[in-house]
């Protein structure tokens, strides 16, 4: 079966194309029906290449799988090849099976949109790219998966674009993400140039021995994939794409930057164990990076009132603990958290959808109120989702966030102490949402009397998410961990030894934890049920640290002064020096000193011949001077 | 006397190309139906790649003053094929803005010649024959839009400003021919390897490369000699900018490529020469290019940057580099020529360029066209797996490989503003209402279809399966021999 | 080697010498006598008038042109004949392809009507 697992990349592909070529002939109904069964083909195929690993024994449970010789450059040769490990078969599983359910809550919530067709090329486009990232047997071809997902992710953040919002998120993000891949691109450059392998094979057998631990190269690979990851994966300092992301579409929302893209970051560190074990200082940073980003983006979440932007943030938060399990060697654990994530995030942002449908698109939770009375099985799911999200004890969440903290305190007991306070923030804004948007007194009574339940097949895959959400907690207990054993050959291809945890600090950590949960969950009740003052009296003693925060720390505005105005100024003044439409713009973007160079370049630019030449004596000259002086 | 043995096999592609020049010239004075022209323009183009191909002569011929090695060879298919593309691009437009199609068909051939012998030439008096001879054609190609004031300006400007080049290129073989006695490639070679330092005048070899460069350097449009490109792809009908923005690069780059290899020295301050060069040249292309209204002139800065990037395979002055160098070339010759093919069917017959406000909401009215050109557009941000990124990877990891991380740190920084104006261009298209007329667009004819087709599917195609473009690439390289 | 380079310095040197010298001497030795007529620019008293450069019929450049192309193509011919018995039939072929081409050139400028005077 493993032979096979190409077909995983084949049914998305043809998805694609058959929609894209004649999805508008084919017409809304058809191609709701085929863009979902394709991906459940992917989905059944994973699961046959799943059941076959496991009926190997251990240390033959990675296989590759050739699909042809894509270049040649003298002895370093690249494979268009897959690679079926423990991995990349749960990351393929929970890619297909979100995704599957996505569609099919797709096809019910996009059914009025004119551009069906479209949507669901894209749709199946992503799914396409991201098992392309996650089976890549070598760098490359998870880079064409990396920038694929970006792309489809531009494409369907824009989708709506006749919002003008919608059209600069998917630019923001798209921009954004390139600054990221670049770091990517160039680490790929310096293993080729070390290793001269890109084969993820090659690269982990060959790097200890080529780069001694600790050395300069693999800890500048290893940051520069860090660089990456905080694009992809929305970490500081380059999360701002995220929050504006939620202009696209709700299931895109769920399906690509809750589920599956912005997790591909902590895919890549998780799949790269072997070089950040090599650079202790980088998974250091990873750490920090993720903990901190945890923190601000959790603090963030807790004063946004749009309920798809609390998410959004949330989700940045999250997957700040999943590189702080990354970076502090706990690479089971982090994957063990991308998975529960992608259920409940996945689950969270539907039910979201949910609620914005049946209040015809609103998403202030200042507007809500008392929903659980008009949508039930969306206030369940919900619900279920919230408490996942929160740690409460026996969902899924509790148990991915608890391995986390526990393999932080034994690595960095300070970012444990953040970890701790950051999980008593998310408990507190996860349940805030549902106490304030279910709870409560209803606020906009003509919204609330026309809210009405989502038809069925938006609620059925809300509810197997929300199973999901529950039990896939139960992969992961403490002690008795399967996923742990089943995924570390993966990262220690040498087959390192396991180490042993002792299991009563574990037991009492998880205690810990749990109490933190339901402290938020008792604080939110306190706060939004009882004294609903609390939180203004709260936010009025902050003062001006308070609207740092509701401000998202101004992240934005400085992105924008710093980077974005002077790089396209300086575009306007350069292309205005030859261009005479585009002085005006030179003129306006940098006043003062601007404004004079402007001037003279007016006065330079008219097209003369005679200034060309003379550009091209002056660099002559200065050519000629270089090489005879050398 | 005995007569020196000419292998006339040797330059069947370029008697073809001739032959066929002055053919469509004699047939323009009896043809009714012009379009017969460049259907034997198409025959001509299509018998010549044959000849490359499949008469394959080893040794340099015609006294050592051409060599029909690997690079020239892959040089030659590149050329043939931009002319191919350029000439179905014109089938449909020519009447726009000519009414004689024949001499447009027969200047296109005769620059095209021009270019082989460049991209073969193994002496300096070849190399600059090949020059002249692509210039003057190109010079009249880009005035042939005679009632466009911008058109005869463009070809004013370029054939001033060619000529200074020509002079800076002229006298820079005078000063190697001083320094090494020889105006031939190997011959230079061996003279600078056995016994460099007893030629009298030694010194005035880097002087007469760097004069060279110069040379090069404008028709590569490197800054700063660049100044004419937006103006003159401006101005040009656009299938002859099209054609010359491709075809142009690569015969001048394989030349420069041969150059170098002969005069190479491996030092250092050479290479920092290119780098320096490649820098200035990508930043300065991609910011100008941010802001423009045109895309003809966004495209044009656009090229700039892509020599930029092309100049840093060489300035990395290894294998590798150039290797990704000529890869980038191929790539470029398809993602280049199908942009500006797409530009073409998008331009109002009584226009000769397209301003980004006619192109917004481009989808609604032409999908096809607005799909092709974003596919045109990723390729030339970079984005895997089609060929633009495979070139960046190349020479950009051949520049690392060559101890020059920060030159590939300046070059993917680059292609990172680069994203803003090639993306501008898709958001357009897609998004935002539409403002041109449907009624503005002509019908997209066959050709033109087939050339994007040929043009988008190459993008694709090179870029996932590259094993037998490498292997010749490689071969190519492997016989420079560089030291 | 730069001393086989000699001749050729020193006959630069004469050279500028000597066109020094000639201008030189004349103008140091010659007399000057003014007069209005003298330095009109035309001293054959025919009047200036209008500016200097004045606008030529595009058909001048034309014949120009085609002239010096010609003009210049037919000296090739020169070194040609003094070797043509030596390079026999094939220098014929060759000197017919050549005169061929510029054939071509010369019916597809005449049939485009660039001899005729409009």
């Amino acid at each position: 079966m493993l032979d096979y697992a190409w077909l995983m990349l084949l049914f998305p592909a043809l998805g694609t194309l058959i929609i894209s070529l004649f999805g508008t002939r084919l017409g809304k109904r058809a191609v709701s029906i085929l863009a979902p069964a394709m991906v459940f083909l992917s989905f059944v195929v994973a699961v046959a290449a799943f059941v076959s690993l496991l009926g190997l024994p251990v240390d033959e449970r990675s296989r590759e799988v050739t699909l042809w010789r894509w270049m040649v450059v003298g002895n370093f040769s690249v494979d268009a090849a897959l690679l079926l490990d423990q991995l990349s078969i749960t990351m393929a599983l929970a890619v297909t099976c979100v995704g599957f359910l996505i569609h099919v809550y797709s096809a019910g919530y996009m059914h009025d949109d004119e551009r069906v067709p479209r949507y669901f090329a894209f749709l199946n486009l992503f799914i396409l790219a991201m098992l392309t990232l996650v089976l890549a047997n070598n760098y490359l071809l998870l880079f064409v998966g990396w920038e694929g997902v970006g792309l489809v992710s531009y494409l369907l953040i824009g989708f709506w674009f006749e919002k003008p919002a919608a059209a600069d998120a998917g630019k923001k993000a798209f921009i954004v993400n390139r600054v990221g891949d670049f770091g990517l691109l160039l680490a790929i450059m310096f293993i080729w140039t070390g290793i001269g392998s890109l084969r993820f094979a090659d690269v982990f057998a060959l790097a200890p021995q080529v780069w001694p631990a600790g050395s300069a190269v693999v800890g500048a690979v290893t940051l520069l994939m860090l660089l990456a990851s905080t694009g992809k994966s929305a970490q500081i300092p380059l999360y701002v794409w995220l929050p504006d992301a939620m202009e696209g579409p709700t299931p895109v929302s769920a399906l690509i930057h809750a589920a599956t893209m912005v997790t591909a970051g902590v895919y890549m560190i998780a799949r790269s164990a072997v070089l950040f074990d090599l650079a202790p200082a980088s998974g250091n940073w990873v750490a920090w990076v993720g903990v901190l980003t945890a923190f601000f983006a959790g603090t963030i979440a807790l004063t946004q009132t749009d309920l798809k932007r609390i998410l959004a943030y949330s989700t940045v938060s999250q997957l700040g603990f999943m590189f702080i399990a990354v970076g502090v060697g706990a690479y089971a654990a982090g994957i063990f958290h991308l998975v529960t994530h992608a259920f409940f995030k996945a689950l969270l942002f539907l039910s979201a959808g949910s609620v914005m449908h049946a209040l015809n698109g609103e998403l202030d939770i200042r507007k809500m109120g008392n929903l659980r009375v008009k949508l039930p099985t969306t206030y369940w799911t919900f619900l279920v989702g919230a408490a996942a999200l929160a740690g409460i004890p026996l969902f899924s969440g509790f148990f991915s966030k608890d391995a986390i903290l526990f393999a932080a305190f034994e690595k960095q007991l300070p970012v444990w102490i953040i970890g701790v306070i950051t999980a008593f923030i998310t408990a507190l804004y996860s349940f805030r949402m549902v106490f304030v948007t279910f709870w409560g007194q209803e606020r906009d009574r003509r919204l609330f009397n026309h809210a009405h339940e989502s038809p069925r097949v938006v609620t059925i895959p809300l509810i197997i998410l929300a199973v999901g959400a529950v039990l896939t907690g139960y992969i992961g207990l403490p002690a008795i961990s399967a996923i742990d054993g089943w995924l570390a050959p993966a990262f220690h291809p040498a087959g390192a030894a396991a180490e042993t945890h002792s299991v009563a600090l574990e037991l009492i950590l998880l205690v810990v934890s749990g109490l933190i949960a339901l402290a938020g969950v008792f604080a939110a009740y306190q706060a939004y049920m009882v004294d609903p003052d609390l939180p203004k009296r709260v936010r009025a003693s902050l003062g001006r640290v308070g609207r740092l925060v509701e401000n998202k720390y101004y992240i934005d505005e400085i992105y924008d002064m710093f980077v974005v105005n002077p790089l396209r100024d300086l575009g306007g003044w350069l292309g205005g020096v030859f261009d005479r439409r585009g002085i005006d713009g030179a003129v306006n973007g940098l006043a003062g000193v601007t404004g004079w160079l402007g001037a003279q370049a007016r006065r330079l630019q008219t097209g003369m011949v005679g200034l060309y030449a003379l550009a091209m004596l002056f660099g002559a000259v200065a050519l000629l001077a270089w090489l005879a002086t050398r | 006397m005995t007569l020196p043995t000419l292998n006339f096999l040797a330059i069947l592609p370029l008697l073809i190309l001739v032959a066929a020049t002055l053919l469509v010239l004699l047939a323009d004075l009896v043809v009714r139906n012009k379009r017969v022209l460049t259907f034997l323009g198409l025959l001509a183009v299509a018998a010549s790649l044959a000849a490359v191909l499949l008469v394959r002569p080893a040794a340099p011929t015609f006294q050592g003053m051409t060599l029909a090695d690997e690079l020239g060879l892959f040089a030659s298919v590149a050329i043939l094929v931009a002319t191919g593309l350029a000439l179905l691009l014109a089938l449909e437009r020519t009447s726009d803005f000519t009414r004689r199609p024949g001499a447009y068909v027969a200047l296109l051939l005769l620059a095209t010649a021009g270019m082989i012998v460049m991209a073969k030439a193994s002496d300096f008096i070849t190399i600059f024959l090949g020059l002249e001879i692509l210039s003057l054609s190109l010079y009249i190609l880009v005035g042939f839009a005679q009632r466009d004031a911008r058109s005869n300006e463009a070809a004013l400007k370029y054939f001033l400003l060619g000529a200074f080049a020509s002079g800076f290129f002229l006298y820079g073989m005078a000063l190697i021919y001083a320094a090494t006695g020889s105006t031939n490639l190997a011959e230079i070679s061996k003279g600078i390897a056995s016994h460099s330092a007893s030629l009298p005048f030694a010194p005035l070899l880097p002087i007469g490369v760097g004069l060279l460069l110069v040379g090069y350097g404008f028709k590569l449009a490197l800054v700063p000699f660049h100044m004419w490109t937006p103006d003159v792809y401006q101005g040009a009908p656009t299938s002859v900018t099209a054609f010359m923005s491709v075809a142009t690069k690569t015969a001048a780059f394989a030349s420069l490529i041969r150059v170098l290899a002969a005069v190479w020295s491996g030092d250092r301050p050479w290479l920092l020469a290119l780098a320096g060069l490649a820098v200035v040249t990508m930043t300065l292309g991609n910011l100008a290019a941010l802001r423009q209204t045109s895309l003809k002139r966004m495209l044009a800065y656009s090229s700039i940057a892509h020599a930029g990037y092309v100049l840093t395979g060489l300035a990395a002055g290894n294998d590798r580099g150039f290797e990704g160098a000529l890869y980038y070339l191929i790539a470029y010759t398809f993602m280049n020529l199908g942009a500006f093919a797409t530009i073409q069917a998008v331009q109002r017959r009584d226009q000769n360029d397209v301003t980004t406000e006619q192109i917004t909401g481009l989808s609604t009215q032409r999908p096809g066209l607005a799909l092709l050109m974003t596919v045109f557009m990723f390729a030339l941000t970079g984005m895997p797996p089609l060929v633009g990124f495979f070139g960046k990877l190349y020479v950009f990891s051949g520049a690392v490989q060559g101890g020059m991380t920060w030159l590939a740190i300046v070059g993917v920084i680059n292609s990172a503003i680069a994203a803003y104006y090639y993306l501008r261009v898709t958001v357009l298209m897609y998004m935002g209402g539409a403002t041109a007329a449907a009624g503005d667009i002509p019908r997209t004819g066959w050709a033109v279809w087939t050339t994007l087709v040929i043009t988008a599917v190459a993008t694709l195609a090179l870029g996932l399966w590259q094993q037998p473009w490498m292997e010749s690439i490689r071969e190519a390289v492997t016989l420079l021999a560089l030291r | 080697m730069p001393e086989g380079y000699l001749p050729i310095l020193v006959m630069v040197i004469i050279a500028s010498a000597f066109a020094v010298i000639a201008l030189g001497v004349s103008a140091l030795l010659g007399p000057r006598r003014h007069n209005p007529a003298k330095d009109e620019p035309y001293e054959s008293g025919i009047l200036p008038f209008g500016d200097a450069r004045r606008r030529f019929p595009i058909q001048f450049y034309v014949v120009a042109v085609l002239f010096i192309l010609f003009d210049v193509e037919i000296i090739l011919m020169y070194p040609w004949a003094m070797m043509a018995r030596r390079l026999g039939l094939f220098g014929l072929i060759q000197m017919g392809i050549f005169v061929a081409i510029l054939l071509v050139g010369f019916v597809y400028a005449w049939k485009n009507d660039a001899f005729k005077w409009q």
